[in-house]
């Protein structure tokens, strides 16, 4: 299990990147490696080069905005979970993250690399596709902005050029008293999930203002439980509205494979979005 | 004052080297032009191969040979022995190192490259063309044997390999006065080996010199050394087999490998060492491994849950070849009736080929399986009259007073399987307390109050271990006073190192720091057999304590000459002999050694043979059995299906204990095997025989964060058939734990009247159950 | 030709160059490259652990970095724990005293993984380590002897 030859390269902005991206047609961008450098040890992948985004200046940290988040790419999952701000204004993110693998591969894993990969299964995406993160990626001709909805083009492909790079995440802040609620199913600790839910509520005065739900795992993309959320805004936070959110996630279509069925896939969309919306009713300043 | 070991919890000597990275594993070796070596293994499960073309593989900068099928010419064309003959083999299949024409698994040999690196000759193995021509295959060991189904191999006449039977009382009389006869049908499966080490060998022959050497990661060096020998057609004399460190083996690493044969031949044909490290995709596709037993059986019982009788037939899961002789199936029967006495068994296996990788033992080879299917029956009388579990097993145990109990089953190799000693019931008693099972029913509605639900599960085994002919050991004092120990004996982690110390020390009045342990090297020791089925304790225990006990006895006697002294008065402390009551008296072990081996022209003392050495066989007699019970306690989440398991207690009897903590570690060990049998393993194929598990994502093995603590207590009944009592533990915890955790999980799901009847249980298929039951008794 | 790059490692405190071809893995290079096969590779895809070194402190799959990866950073192995006069890390002494390993092919990885996770974690739960060395597979103890040798050891460490 070892890797084909490729040629390596280490650019040191994303200028640098881009232009290599432009310059060679069979490239493989290397994050922090935790999906990658499996498949090239198991040569699933054979690129002739690659492109390691290690040394580039400028595209790790986290800025908080005032009403966002700008998360640079390259930003370690370990460092999301350990930043003061993504604790306190989206704490969410720390607590999904616990199911990212172990805490030895969260040292190296990125959050872009996450969101490149885009495994179905996999927590980072859930979260984006439930605060509509936007993705900011440079190209040879500049940046522009991508709204999570749009990103995910196929099964495990972002819709991302040749030679564009993912420099930048933006997530946007939910009230300071909203709740939120990340339940998955996996069979060990760090798989990735069967299913993944996010939910994030705000309650006001003991009705629900704003509802988003995001279910990882079930098709190639994460769903955002649409119906369900309109119907949420407005009714009280309590158990006959998180089952009626339940039964329409039980509904969702949802992907079969060798190991697991469609219909247990929908069976624990529904468990799990109620457990979710519980969570997130439980946590949010007003549910009282 | 006499330092006791047995019995104590010596910290052990492996350990210092293992925890500073100062192991020595097969892969940390190297030598001086030592090449690596990768193999091309057969991508699909059927195939005629039509043509083979290295060319372009052999043209690449960094290769020095590929080798093929013919590549090894006329003297090196036949296939693999069979390590163990029997008369119920139909149709003996074994490999060739490399297929020649055909290949019937997805993993099978069929070239190897020999590069400067193991990534060199990785990239070189996408470059040999080879044209098959795909056969239909044969995976599904239940269709495997109708008419018309894809023969596993072109040239067999079935698919069947062979059939046995274990047969013994009367079954007729047993069903015809039953008042309940119950049926129960079930799949077992118990997944790979999965040692964190994989296999890995490097040949180095020198045919002017020391001849031919293997290093292997494996757990039976004299088996492989005799294989090689037989296959070459040379003498063991001329062939080494060391197993260095190993990385833990739990069977697949018993047996013979074609690998061992194909770098030994390109070794000797480049002339130059040669090393092959298996990789995490190779070990699934070509480490034995130990999968499908289909079992449907019958019970005869009273009204009161005495079991009077059963029968019933299993579809065992061969694999394409036969590298392990019928081990598996025999293993399988053995352990019925398990802890009970019941009159009468009539059990067949038909053993199937199929056109996967060869089935072997793992941790406990079939006893899992004959445990299981036993345990799941008493389960079913248990559930089918309303009496507790526990209560069905206490009226059918075997009885201490019924000891040595002869149950009609035949152990390997022919002898009769006799339980030797223990008190089953007091075991489960033992095991009950540890549970705390009679305040179970409490813990259960409190919980069912908060909507959880919690269910217990027992299970009670037996395990023949030990079984022999022997492992000898070598015991020589050195003019050092240092003392040579030397075993045939494999270790792959089980601290064979810190018992055989133990054993010597206690005799010799030595330290187990100065004692120089050497094992599983075959220049080393002249026969050994292997670390097999929990049989070491129990062969080399006696013959290490009872080779130093010779020592012991040589030295005091030629002390007692030298010192002029009774050897009644003769102590020996520190490697020193010191006269009771006249302190200045003494000789050392080391002086006392060189009077045995003195310098030239010097002679022996009259009436002493050369050397402070003895070397003894002596082992067991027959079988030690072991045995156990186990309580599990779960917790089941109807919303995902998802199995904690909360709690699990141990009651286990291996007789004698040499190293308390070390039995313990094998203990909680084998329960953890057992759960991840029970929970999570499972080698996946689809229909057309492509492995789907292929990597530590999809291939589940037990985690630290979802096993529980297992509590452990003991009994130590001795074994009546070696010198030191002891009984065999490596493979007790594994044994009866699938039973333990399937019968909890229906405890748990009792309501919804669950009745599971496979292994690994998935939270998929339990949900079915669950929703199934629901529905059912909605209606 | 193979695409190399000259790097400089301190590896366990001393400094190491060399030329490495760039798809070697870190762990490759250590083993092979360094002779230090402490590090053991296990399943070279990340989920083993066996393989897990600390690499500027933290500790990281070195199956899943490359060598070259590694230029101008500090990595410790399983060789680097113990002080240079012999004496154990508490986290080796209490493997051995409770049994935590049996065929010892995990161990480099779980002391790794476990000086660094107790240096960020000095007083975990049984349940904090358990999740902990979640990430490293141990096929012969059960992880029970693991488990408390951590717990001992975090309580040695926090006295000393």
């Amino acid at each position: 299990m070892k890797p084909a030859p490729f040629t390596y390269h280490d650019p040191a902005t994303p200028e640098e990147a881009v232009a290599l991206l432009a310059e060679h047609e069979d490239a493989k961008v290397l994050a922090g490696g935790q999906s990658l450098m499996p498949m090239l040890n198991m040569r699933f992948v054979v690129p002739d080069h690659v492109i390691d985004l290690n040394g580039v200046a400028g595209i790790s940290g986290v800025t908080d905005t005032g009403s966002a988040l700008e998360i640079g790419a390259m930003t370690r999952q370990r460092d999301l979970m350990r930043d003061a701000a993504v604790v306190a204004k989206t704490p969410i993110i720390p607590e999904a993250l616990e199911n990212v693998g172990h805490f030895q591969t969260r040292n190296r894993g990125t959050i872009g690399g996450s969101l490149c990969h885009l495994d179905p299964s996999a927590e980072l995406p859930c979260l984006m596709a439930a605060y509509d993160g936007v993705l900011t990626a440079h190209g040879p001709d500049g940046a522009r902005d991508i709204p999570f909805a749009e990103w995910p083009l196929a099964y495990m492909i972002p819709t991302l050029g040749p030679d564009e790079l993912l420099t930048k995440i933006t997530v946007p802040y939910w009230g300071a008293d909203h709740g939120y609620g990340f339940v998955e199913f996996a069979r060990r600790h760090g798989d990735f999930a069967m299913i993944a839910v996010a939910a994030l509520l705000e309650v006001e005065g003991g009705t629900i203002s704003r509802a988003a739900i995001s279910i990882g795992g079930a098709d190639v993309r994460p769903l955002r439980l649409t119906e369900a959320e309109t119907a949420l805004v407005g009714a009280a936070p309590n158990a006959e509205a998180f089952k009626a959110s339940a039964e329409i996630a039980r509904g969702i279509d949802a992907m079969s494979d060798a190991y697991v069925s469609s219909a247990y896939r929908q069976r624990l969309a529904a468990t799990l979005v109620e457990r979710a919306l519980v969570q997130a009713a439980e946590r949010a300043s007003g549910s009282a | 004052m006499v330092v006791r070991y047995l019995g104590a919890e010596v910290q052990r000597m492996e350990d210092p080297r293992l925890l500073t990275g100062h192991g020595r594993y097969v892969d940390d070796i190297t030598m001086a032009g030592m090449l690596e070596a990768a193999f091309l293994r057969a991508p699909l499960a059927h195939a005629k191969i039509r043509s083979i073309d290295t060319s372009r593989a052999e043209a690449l900068e960094g290769v020095h040979r590929v080798f093929t099928h013919a590549d090894f010419g006329e003297k090196y064309s036949h296939r693999m022995n069979q390590l163990y003959p029997a008369p119920v083999i139909e149709q003996n299949k074994t490999q060739y190192p490399l297929a020649k024409d055909e290949v019937c698994f997805v993993g099978e040999t069929v070239a190897v490259v020999v590069a400067d690196s193991r990534a060199i000759a990785e990239d070189a193995l996408a470059l040999i063309d080879v044209d098959y021509e795909a056969l239909p295959a044969v995976v599904d060991i239940r269709t495997a044997l109708e008419d018309g189904a894809p023969l596993a191999h072109a040239d067999a006449t079935s698919n069947l390999m062979g059939k046995m039977r274990s047969k013994f009382g009367d079954i007729e009389d047993a069903f015809g006065k039953a008042d309940h006869v119950f049926s129960a049908g079930f799949m077992q499966h118990r997944g790979g080996c999965h040692s964190m080490e994989t296999r890995g060998v490097i040949a180095k022959d020198d045919p002017w010199g020391d001849g031919l050497t293997l290093w292997t990661s494996a757990q039976s060096p004299y088996l492989i050394r005799r294989a090689l020998a037989t296959w070459l057609g040379e003498s063991e004399e001329r062939i080494r087999v060391v197993a260095p460190d190993v990385g833990g083996g739990f069977g697949p690493k018993a047996g013979f490998y074609p690998e061992e044969i194909a770098i030994c031949l390109v070794a000797r044909l480049m002339e130059t060492p040669v090393k092959w490290i298996e990789d995490r995709r190779e070990h699934f596709v070509s480490t034995t491994t130990q999968r499908d037993q289909y079992w449907d059986l019958e019970v005869a019982c009273t009204s009161e849950g005495k079991i009077l009788g059963l029968r019933g037939n299993i579809t065992h899961e061969n694999g394409a070849y036969i590298p392990y002789g019928i081990l598996l199936p025999n293993s399988s029967l053995t352990p019925l009736p398990g802890a009970y006495s019941i009159a009468a068994i009539d059990v067949g296996v038909d053993i199937v080929f199929t056109n996967t990788i060869a089935n072997s033992p793992v941790r406990g080879a079939g006893r899992p399986c004959g445990i299981y299917a036993v345990e799941r029956m008493i389960q079913l009388v248990s559930r089918k009259l309303g009496i507790d579990p526990a209560e069905v097993r206490r009226r059918n145990y075997v009885r201490p007073d019924q000891m040595p109990y002869e149950t009609g089953a035949t152990l390997r190799g022919g002898a009769k399987c006799v339980y030797d000693s223990g008190d089953y019931e007091a075991l489960l008693e033992k095991a009950l307390e540890l549970s705390d099972y009679n305040s179970f029913k409490e813990r259960q509605a409190t919980a069912r109050a908060e909507g959880r639900y919690l269910g217990i599960g027992v299970s009670s085994c037996i395990e023949d271990t030990g079984m022999g002919p022997y492992e000898g050991t070598t015991v020589r004092v050195e003019s050092s006073g240092k003392v040579a120990v030397r075993t045939g004996a494999a270790s792959q982690g089980q601290g064979h190192h810190t018992m055989i110390a133990m054993l010597v020390a206690e005799n010799l009045g030595v330290s187990p720091e100065d004692i120089m342990f050497e094992s599983a090297d075959t220049s080393k020791f002249p026969h050994g057999v292997g670390t097999i089925g929990s049989r070491v304790a129990a062969n080399v225990g006696p013959s290490a304590f009872d080779a130093a006990k010779k020592v012991r006895e040589k030295a005091l006697k030629l002390a007692a000459e030298v010192l002029e002294a009774s050897e009644a008065d003769l102590d020996i402390e520190d490697g020193v002999v010191r006269v009771n009551g006249a302190p200045d008296l003494s000789i050392t072990l080391g002086e006392l050694a060189i009077q045995l081996s003195p310098a030239s022209a010097l002679r022996v003392p009259a009436g002493f043979d050369p050397l402070l050495e003895a070397t003894s066989y002596d082992g067991s007699s027959g079988s030690p059995i072991a045995c156990g019970s186990n309580v599990a306690e779960v917790e089941v989440d109807p919303g995902t299906g998802e199995v904690k398991v909360l709690r699990y207690s141990v009651a286990h009897d291996c007789g004698v204990m040499i190293n308390p903590m070390i039995v313990h570690g094998q203990i909680v060990g084998g329960v953890v095997h057992g759960i991840g049998n029970a929970l999570f393993e499972r080698m996946i194929y689809d229909d057309q025989g492509q492995p789907l598990t292929m990597n530590y994502g999809e291939y589940l093995l037990p985690l630290a964060s979802e096993m529980p603590r297992v509590d452990v207590t003991h009994m130590e009944t001795p074994s009546p058939l070696n010198s030191l009592g002891v009984k065999g533990a490596g493979e007790g915890g594994t044994i009866p734990a699938a039973a333990a955790i399937v019968a909890a999980i229906e405890n748990a799901l009792e309501e919804f009247s669950v009745e599971i009847d496979y292994y690994p249980v998935d939270p998929q298929y339990l949900t079915e159950l669950i929703d199934k039951g629901a529905a059912q008794a909605a209606e | 030709m193979a695409d190399t790059r000259d790097i400089e490692v301190t590896v366990n405190g001393k400094s190491h160059t060399a030329n490495v071809e760039t798809r070697t893995s870190l762990g490759d290079f250590l083993r092979h490259g360094l002779g230090l096969t402490g590090t053991h590779m296990g399943c070279e895809h990340g989920v083993c652990g066996a393989c897990t070194v600390m690499v500027d402190g933290e500790a990281v799959r070195s199956c899943l970095m490359l060598a070259v990866q590694a230029n101008g950073q500090e990595v410790t192995t399983v060789e680097g724990l113990a002080d240079e006069d012999g004496t154990l890390h508490p986290l080796q002494e209490a493997f051995w005293k409770h049994h935590g390993l049996q065929c010892g092919f995990c161990t480099p990885g779980m002391l790794t993984s476990l000086a660094a996770f107790l240096r960020d974690n000095p007083d975990p739960s049984e349940r904090e380590v358990r999740e902990a060395i979640s990430g490293n597979i141990c096929r012969c103890t059960g992880y029970q002897g693991i488990v408390d040798a951590a717990l001992d050891a975090a309580k040695t460490m926090q006295g000393s």
